[in-house]
């Protein structure tokens, strides 16, 4: 379906990054948010409780990260798109939420502008150091997806991107932004609303009485959903539940259950790849990066190219779940990885998982504050093409 | 590839920020080139030291942020002292004659060129308009970008009702900066 006027700014606009993707949000048809804003995404829930009341929804500002976590949730089941904004100390206290929208199935997004960490660390200076919580954070087996935006057009166009796969696959999407895309302006393009493709909830066509919460086929690992009010009997827990979404704590339901919250994901890892890849494909060294750092280490293998070197640049725009096939098959071709990441390494681990000591993988962590100078990362390409 | 950096320094309340964000503009979206604005992020008070890095190019825009700027627009002398050694080597520093005194901390042959524009804000009838003065100086002595395009970003940045007065203080920096460069 196409996106409803009403929440499209269209034209184009010089903003930054936060309004960006708070227009992204209400293009992509969120009307209900439930914040407790926090620096370096303040900008995101501001711009959306000042547009909202004329677009037609609620913003709120709770009291605490743990009742705004829950509080959209509750505004899924009753029918609508919701977000969910915050940066690194606010993430940290709705992990257990995190679990509650994995294991209930609560299709939501989750906007994460990464700051310096751990505790209130560097409030207004980027980092991105938040890839392994995201992934890892809430207790129990579950997956999410999680994509991440390099320039504020992005943003708009990734936050879309976010909603629609979390109605596909009716889990937690988060886009990993960052302060520097966050506060950073550029020029946003807005299309009209009619060209804007939008994933509708998955409705069910059952009737009453035939309709159960969390039952699925083994083609289609996704249930039917309902909302609040339209006749239908349900039961959300975050407990171990049956099909009709009753509690059922028992082993065969776990066995049957946790399986499937992941393998709805895990399954999909093809669809699911969404990379840039240049010159790739005889390069002797491949830079994988994402978000902010994707374009410092252009600037950097640029600057290797110019001397010489076969440098590949693959980056990632979903980052999970982590392409391993893909990296596999690079591992085959090149001499080395190098992964440049605003963090102390954590999604170099991936690749190091992936490639099985095959090749070399060279790790470029940085503590946050800023951004890598590209020197930085030119050195150690000059290193790995060794 | 044709790449300028920029660095907007003044004090909070001057509309270093606003400044920065109409070339920005202009650039990206009527001139159709590439602009990244980059502002100071931090306790944000009336007074308190401010800037605005802004890069311009034909290009995609890689690393985000200006080091060695081709042009500073300065706006306090705290600005001229933190930035002008920042400054390229034959870069090129705009000032506000009456808040900024350039000495010898600029990189060898950089010029310098001064507007007394808060002697023109206050003639136009508003001292606020500085930072728009500002702005025309910077397209007229640079010719980095045409009247028409700074023109219509100031239409859309500032406030309903002031655009008059805007436009006039952009006119007066333009044509000031167009004469100064013929000078």
């Amino acid at each position: 379906m196409k996106a409803d006027p009403k929440g499209v700014l269209s034209g184009v606009h010089f903003i930054d990054g936060d309004h960006a993707a708070c227009e992204g949000a209400l293009a992509a048809g969120c009307r209900f948010v439930a914040g407790y804003p926090i620096t370096p995404s303040t900008e995101i829930v501001e711009r959306f409780a000042a547009r909202i009341p004329k677009v037609g929804g609620v913003f709120i500002q709770m009291e605490d990260e743990l009742a705004a976590s829950i509080a959209i949730q509750g505004g899924v089941w009753a029918g609508h798109k919701v977000m969910n904004v915050t940066s690194g100390p606010g993430l940290s206290l709705m992990m257990e939420h995190l679990g509650y929208a994995a294991m209930t199935e609560t299709p939501c997004v989750w906007v994460d502008v990464q700051r310096g960490g751990p505790s209130t660390g560097l409030p207004t200076l980027p980092a991105q150091a938040d890839m392994m919580q995201i992934k890892w954070g809430s207790h129990g087996d579950y997956e999410i997806i999680a994509l991440s935006p390099n320039s504020p057009q992005e943003c708009f166009d990734l936050m879309i991107k976010a909603f629609n796969l979390s109605e596909e696959y009716r889990c937690p999407v988060f886009l990993m932004m960052d302060e520097v895309v966050g506060h950073m302006t550029e020029r946003v393009n807005i299309p009209p609303a009619d060209q804007i493709e939008i994933t509708d909830r998955k409705w069910t066509t059952k009737k009453p009485g035939e309709y159960k919460a969390y039952a699925t086929t083994s083609e289609d690992l996704v249930p039917e959903m309902v909302k609040a009010g339209d006749g239908y009997r349900i039961h959300v827990t975050g407990l171990t539940h049956d099909e009709r979404g009753y509690p059922a704590m028992d082993v065969p339901n776990q066995a049957k259950l946790i399986p499937r919250l992941l393998n709805k994901i895990r399954n999909n890892t093809e669809q699911l790849l969404d990379v840039r890849m240049d010159g790739c494909d005889d390069a002797d060294v491949i830079v994988m990066s994402f978000g902010i750092t994707s374009r410092v280490a252009t600037a950097a293998i640029e600057a290797a190219r110019a001397k010489g070197l076969k440098v590949g640049n693959l980056r990632l725009i979903i980052c999970w779940p982590f392409p391993v096939k893909l990296i596999q098959q690079l591992a085959e071709k090149v001499k080395a990885f190098v992964v440049p990441e605003l963090n102390m390494g954590q999604m170099v681990l991936e690749v190091r998982k992936a490639v099985e000591g095959k090749v070399k993988v060279i790790s470029v962590p940085h503590p946050g504050g800023t951004v890598h100078e590209p020197e930085t990362i030119l050195e150690q390409i000059i290193e790995a093409a060794r | 590839m044709a790449t300028t950096q920029i660095r907007v320094g003044g004090l909070g309340g001057q509309g270093v920020i606003l400044n920065a964000s109409i070339i920005g503009k202009a650039a990206s979206i009527y001139e159709g080139k590439h602009a990244t604005l980059i502002q100071a992020f931090g306790p944000e008070a009336r007074g308190s030291a401010c800037s605005a890095q802004v890069t311009i190019s034909s290009e995609d825009i890689g690393y985000p942020y200006v080091k060695n700027p081709d042009v500073l627009v300065l706006m306090s002398q705290d600005a001229y002292n933190q930035f002008a050694p920042s400054l390229k080597p034959g870069g090129l520093v705009l000032y506000e004659e009456e808040l900024v005194t350039v000495d010898g901390r600029m990189p060898a042959g950089a010029r310098a060129i001064g507007i007394p524009a808060t002697r023109f804000a206050e003639e136009l009838g508003r001292r606020l308009v500085l930072n728009i003065i500002m702005v025309g100086f910077f397209a007229g002595v640079t010719g980095l970008l045409t009247f028409e395009a700074v023109e219509k970003a100031v239409r859309d940045s500032v406030p309903k009702g002031t655009e008059d007065l805007n436009m006039r203080a952009l006119k007066k920096g333009y044509e000031f900066g167009r004469e100064t460069k013929l000078v």
